[in-house]
Parts: C-alpha cells; sequence; structure tokens
C-alpha cells in the first residue's frame, strides 16, 4: 500500500485561480491548439488557400493575458492572432468559415485569417501590418475616456513589432494621455526569421517601458498563473486610470512563421527544447500535481475542444461562398 | 478681379476659408459629443495656419487636443476612436507630413470596414493643409490628394471656397468612412459668403461655377479659382468657358464633367498634383472611354505640376504649378486651334 503524497503548496499565481476558471482556461487553450491543428491540415489538404501564421506553442500568453479582461474590454490582435480571437470568446465555427473564405466568416471570407474581428466580444480585429494595431490602440484608449467608460484596451503585438516606430509612438501617446491600455507583446523569440537578440539594443521588450515612464514586466509566457497574475496587475492598473502597461510574454512558436517557413533559422534542439515547455502539457501537469482538476476532468475538457471545432470544421465546409456581385459592397458604409 | 471675389454671392455674410473651417469644427462640436480636434499646435497656438484659433478656449483640452509631433500614432488614435464610437478630426499640420502617417491612412483606415466583412465603420476626418504658392519649399508645398484618391476605402475632398469649406468639412465629419480634407494654404485668408446654420454639401458631387459653351476647364481647390480667372479673361476674346469644381476627388463625379464635355466638346483638366499619374489622368481617361469621346473636337488637355519638385526661389515656384496664363493660353489653343 502506497503513502498518500503529501499535498504540495501551491505557487500564490495558481492558488489566486479558482478550479471552474482553471478548467475554462485549460479549454480555451486546448481549444485554440485543436484549432490551429485542424486550420493546418485543411491547409495541407487544400481546402484553406493563402497563408496562416500559426501560434501552436503560444497558448498560454493568448488565453492567459485575456483572462482577466471583460467581456466589454476590448482587444487588438496581430497576424498570429486565432489566440486571441478564441481566448475572447470568438466562435470557432466563424472563424474556420473565414479560413474556408465562406460567406459565413466572421469576415464574410474578405479577410481570411490575418483579419478576423469580432465587435461583439470587443475583438477590434487582427492585423497584417507588424504594430499596425499600437497606435490604434491609443484611439482607444482615447474613446474609452472621453465616453467616460471603465473599460480597459489590451493590444497584442510581437517581438518583432518594437523596433517599429508605430511602438514608440503609441508607448508614449499613452503614457502622457495616462490611456487605459495594456500593451501586451508576446516575444517568440523571432521576428520572422530575424532573432530579436539581434534585433534590439536592449536584452527585454520590457526595457523599454522605462523610456515611457510605464511599468515593464517581462515574465514566463508559457506559464498561464503567471501570465494572468502579471497582467490581471495591468489591466486593473489601467482600470483604475492609473495608466498603460507593458508586459512581455517570453514564449516560442513551434510551428514556423508562415506556411513557407522552412526552419532554417533555428535549430531541431532549440525547437525540441520548446516543445518540452508545452504551455498546455506544463499547465495540466501542475493541475494534477496540486489536485486542482483530475484527469477525467482533463480528458473530458480535450474531448469537448475536439468535439467543437470538428463542428466548426463541418460548419466551414457547409457554407456557401460569397458571391462575387457583392465584391465591393463593404468598400464604404452607406 | 481678386480671386476671392470670383465667386461671391451677395448679402450674405462673409467669412475667410479658415474661418468657414473653424466655425464647421464650432458647430460640429457643439452639435455632437462624439466629435474632437486633435493634432500638433491646434490648442493655443491656435493652429499653424490659424484654423482652429481659439477653438481650444471654447471646448477646452479634452476636445482640442494638442499632440505630440507623432503622426502615425496619430493617425491610428483616429482610428481607434472612430473604431470605437468617436468622431476624430485630425489636423496634420502640413499635408505633406502624412507621409509618416500613411501606414494607418492606407492599410487601416481604409480597409478596416472592407477586411471586417462590412461590420466596422471608421468615421475619422482628416484635415490636410497643401499645395505650393508660400515659399515653404520642396517638403511643406506639395499636393498628395491623388495618392489617396488611388485608395478604396477612403473619400478625398478639395474645397475650393469658404462655403464649400464649411459644407464639406461638416459632411465629411457625417460620414461614416475616412474622409481625408485637402484644404489649401493659399485660400485660408480668401473671403467668401458662409451662411450660419450649419449645412452640408455632398461629397461626390461636382458643381458647374460658370457656364459656357466652348470649352470645359475642370479644377478643384485653387486651381477652380485660376480657371473663373482664366475664363473671365477668355470671355473677352469671346471664348465662353465653362467651368467645373470638381470638389472632391474620391468619388469623382464624372457624370458632371461628360455632360459638359457633350456640350463644348473641349476639355481641359487643371490640378496642382504633379501632371503625370495625376487625377487629370483619371478624368482624361473616364472621358475618353466613355461614349463622349465621340463629341471631343480637339484632344483633351491637362495642365499639372511640374515633374519637379516644388522650388524655394518664388519664379520657379510659380512656375511648377499650373497658373492663371497657362490656362487661358490653353484653353485658348484647344478652341482656336484645336490642340492642347
Amino acid at each position: 500500500m502506497s503513502q498518500p503524497q503529501p499535498k504540495l503548496a501551491q505557487r500564490a499565481v495558481l492558488a489566486a485561480l479558482d478550479d471552474a476558471t482553471l478548467a475554462a482556461a485549460l479549454r480555451r487553450m486546448h481549444l485554440i491548439r485543436k484549432f490551429e491543428e485542424t486550420a493546418e491540415q485543411s491547409y495541407m489538404r487544400g481546402l484553406v488557400h493563402g497563408t496562416m501564421h500559426l501560434s501552436i506553442g503560444q497558448e498560454a500568453s493568448a488565453v492567459g493575458a485575456i483572462l482577466h479582461l471583460r467581456p466589454d474590454d476590448y482587444i487588438l490582435s496581430t497576424h498570429r492572432g486565432h489566440g486571441h480571437c478564441i481566448a475572447k470568446g470568438a466562435d470557432v465555427a466563424r472563424m474556420l468559415a473565414e479560413f474556408f473564405g465562406k460567406e459565413t466568416g466572421y469576415c464574410r471570407g474578405r479577410g481570411g485569417s490575418m483579419h478576423i474581428a469580432d465587435l461583439e466580444t470587443g475583438n477590434l480585429g487582427a492585423n497584417g501590418i507588424v504594430a499596425g494595431g499600437l497606435p490604434i490602440a491609443v484611439g482607444v484608449g482615447m474613446s474609452i475616456r472621453m465616453q467616460k467608460q471603465s473599460r480597459v484596451c489590451m493590444v497584442f503585438f510581437g517581438d518583432g513589432a518594437t523596433n517599429e516606430g508605430a511602438f514608440h509612438e503609441a508607448l508614449n501617446l499613452a503614457s502622457i494621455w495616462t490611456l487605459p491600455i495594456v500593451f501586451l507583446c508576446e516575444n517568440n523569440k523571432y521576428g520572422m526569421s530575424m532573432d530579436i537578440a539581434k534585433a534590439m539594443a536592449v536584452p527585454h521588450v520590457a526595457d523599454r517601458a522605462a523610456s515611457y515612464a510605464m511599468p515593464g514586466v517581462a515574465v514566463d509566457g508559457n506559464d498561464l498563473p503567471v501570465v494572468a497574475a502579471a497582467t490581471r496587475e495591468a489591466i486593473d492598473r489601467a482600470r483604475a486610470g492609473r495608466g498603460p502597461s507593458l508586459v512581455e510574454c517570453k514564449t516560442y512558436r513551434l510551428r514556423g512563421h508562415s506556411k513557407s517557413d522552412r526552419n532554417l533559422y533555428r535549430t531541431k534542439e532549440e525547437i525540441e527544447d520548446w516543445r518540452g515547455r508545452d504551455p498546455i502539457a506544463r499547465l495540466e501537469s501542475e493541475l494534477l500535481q496540486h489536485g486542482r482538476l483530475d484527469q477525467a476532468t482533463i480528458v473530458s475538457v480535450r474531448d469537448e475542444a475536439q468535439m467543437e471545432i470538428e463542428a466548426a470544421l463541418e460548419f466551414a465546409k457547409s457554407s456557401p461562398m460569397p458571391d462575387p456581385s457583392d465584391l465591393t459592397r463593404d468598400v464604404y458604409a452607406a | 478681379m481678386p480671386l476671392d471675389e470670383v465667386v461671391h454671392d451677395t448679402g450674405v455674410r462673409q467669412l475667410s476659408y479658415a474661418e468657414a473651417i473653424r466655425e464647421a469644427l464650432a458647430q460640429a462640436m457643439e452639435a455632437d459629443p462624439r466629435v474632437f480636434l486633435f493634432g500638433e499646435d491646434v490648442g493655443v497656438y491656435g493652429g499653424a495656419f490659424g484654423v482652429s484659433g481659439d477653438l481650444v478656449h471654447r471646448f477646452g483640452t479634452d476636445r482640442v487636443i494638442d499632440t505630440p509631433i507623432s503622426e502615425l500614432g496619430l493617425a491610428g488614435a483616429a482610428v481607434g476612436a472612430a473604431l470605437t464610437g468617436m468622431r476624430p478630426v485630425l489636423e496634420i499640420q502640413f499635408s505633406d507630413f502624412v507621409t509618416l502617417a500613411m501606414e494607418q491612412i492606407v492599410n487601416q483606415a481604409a480597409k478596416i470596414r472592407f477586411m471586417f466583412g462590412g461590420k466596422a465603420s471608421v468615421p475619422m476626418v482628416v484635415r490636410l493643409p497643401g499645395g505650393s504658392g508660400t515659399g515653404a519649399a520642396a517638403q511643406h508645398s506639395q499636393s498628395l490628394e491623388a495618392w489617396f484618391a488611388h485608395v478604396p476605402g477612403l473619400k478625398v475632398v478639395q474645397p475650393s471656397t469658404p462655403h464649400d469649406a464649411k459644407g464639406l468639412l461638416l459632411a465629411a465629419i457625417d460620414d461614416p468612412n475616412p474622409v481625408l480634407i485637402f484644404e489649401h494654404k493659399l485660400l485660408y485668408k480668401s473671403k467668401g459668403p458662409v451662411p450660419v446654420e450649419m449645412y452640408r454639401e455632398p461629397i461626390g458631387k461636382a458643381v458647374i461655377r460658370r457656364s459656357g459653351g466652348d470649352v470645359t476647364i475642370v479644377g478643384a481647390s485653387i486651381m477652380t479659382l485660376r480657371a473663373l480667372a482664366a475664363a473671365q479673361t477668355l470671355a473677352q476674346e469671346s471664348i465662353d468657358a465653362e467651368v467645373i469644381d470638381l470638389r472632391t476627388l474620391r468619388p469623382l463625379d464624372v457624370e458632371t464633367i461628360a455632360q459638359s464635355v457633350r456640350k463644348t466638346r473641349r476639355l481641359l483638366i487643371v490640378y496642382e498634383g504633379v501632371k503625370t499619374m495625376g487625377i487629370g489622368a483619371e478624368i482624361a481617361a473616364q472621358v475618353a472611354e466613355s461614349d463622349v469621346f465621340h463629341a471631343l473636337a480637339a484632344p483633351i488637355a491637362r495642365l499639372g505640376g511640374a515633374d519637379s519638385p516644388i522650388p524655394y526661389n518664388p519664379a520657379l515656384e510659380k512656375a511648377t504649378v499650373p497658373q492663371e496664363g497657362d490656362i487661358v493660353a490653353t484653353a485658348r489653343r484647344l478652341v482656336k486651334e484645336g490642340k492642347p
């Protein structure tokens, strides 16, 4: 007969999250992973054209950062934005329909993977331009302030975006005007093939916050409770009217930049090393270890995500194509 | 005849072009709490060209906002505010500086509605003082409006009179799309009749400023006024010119031009932007592609900016863009000799 294991002390960041929240977060992470795997398979089979930027390996950053946002808070996302979209509550069926170029997609087949927006969940859109969302966040912050709302705007961007002028202009404007913005950098180490260590004069993106007199913190972006805790502080600060913060999530994309990437700029060993830090496996193992979720719950969370994606795929496949005679319908608002 | 008297009505209050814009901004801000003005030095300085004037004292620093020199950030801020329920009016101090903000205007503002499948709109206004004639040289004197007229999703406006400067700005603020208004720096002090009430002039509709039967001269902004002055001179030679003020470059009112050319059978297009690849090329092509082509008694003529940056020396600067004399000479040749 084995001795009962002594219960390990939980980290404070984990203890801060209740079981239901953790189960929901894990479910969202699985939903993102399965969504992207399905999108990738659909691309391989020729069902989806164009390109896509997968965030496989970065799910803790997306879900953790959004965990403490309210439904009416805003997000602005990036070209690698499927995770943000799902974490904020988008319908995966309409997302997948958009990948398939269908009229039922979020953008009626006009936007594709890089331009999904879901205004009903406060998602003001992914962006195909690196750093494109950063200046827009400034205006959203101004708008929140002028309308005397208690909302917060979280803007996601990658490490590559932080060398664009738009990043610096946006952080400066947000800081001088004390706007309710959380600048959320997902530092996945590479801007396409360019190593951030060769591209940036300081070691951490978070260091750049000092120039704009705002808090800057770098965290392990593959550790969901840590990401959630760091962003909670930034969100609370923004909502309390104390201004913007910069949170840097150090993470890694296990897939290439886009579908054309042959991984010539990084080693197999590096990719394998990061695969060992997979944020989903890590969270599951910690939750089991601390008795926060049992194996049965984890299995059912995975199965639910799988079923939702299968239904979404069916919806996407069976949805109608847009009518070319409608091409210019949405160029202008009437 | 002074240019600013060419389009006078009588009996209506006179305002300058700058005052008319200021009045439109004030009335829009009074009527709608969503409207605000921001840009470099628009506050206590009153704007680089004095357009915002005392607005900061009337509406406060929350609605007339001085900004850092940060054009890309500001254009993006206009996009974000417009997306989430506000009606921002951004002043780009000199239209040349819009080059720093191209990304947000061209990739974001113009395309968001379309990319999102029609779910969002971006009701923002960008005011851009442009044009040459002030001795400000190559980086402060350009006419870049055709660049933006090339972009689906944007509207591009070029008012020529104080009346239209007010009416088109109010229409632009109401418009659910991004609208760029290219104001001409030489026109800010020009005076004309401006009704006191809030009125709108339709975006996308040209007007005939002078009726005539011998040649159609199409212009916008200050070129309309030069065309009208030229028409007076031509009238002394018994050449009767019809002058069309485009007012809007996108959407382009080709119908008004086509109808006029069907009557006059001659077309001269005058614009300050660089002639090559400019708005005149588009108008000429659209007329040539239509059945009006068969009515033409002479080739279509264009007068536009030289293939040169705007120089500093006043004589050189004047030589760079069409002047009244150029319009007279070209229209005369079209009518008398049938060639541009």
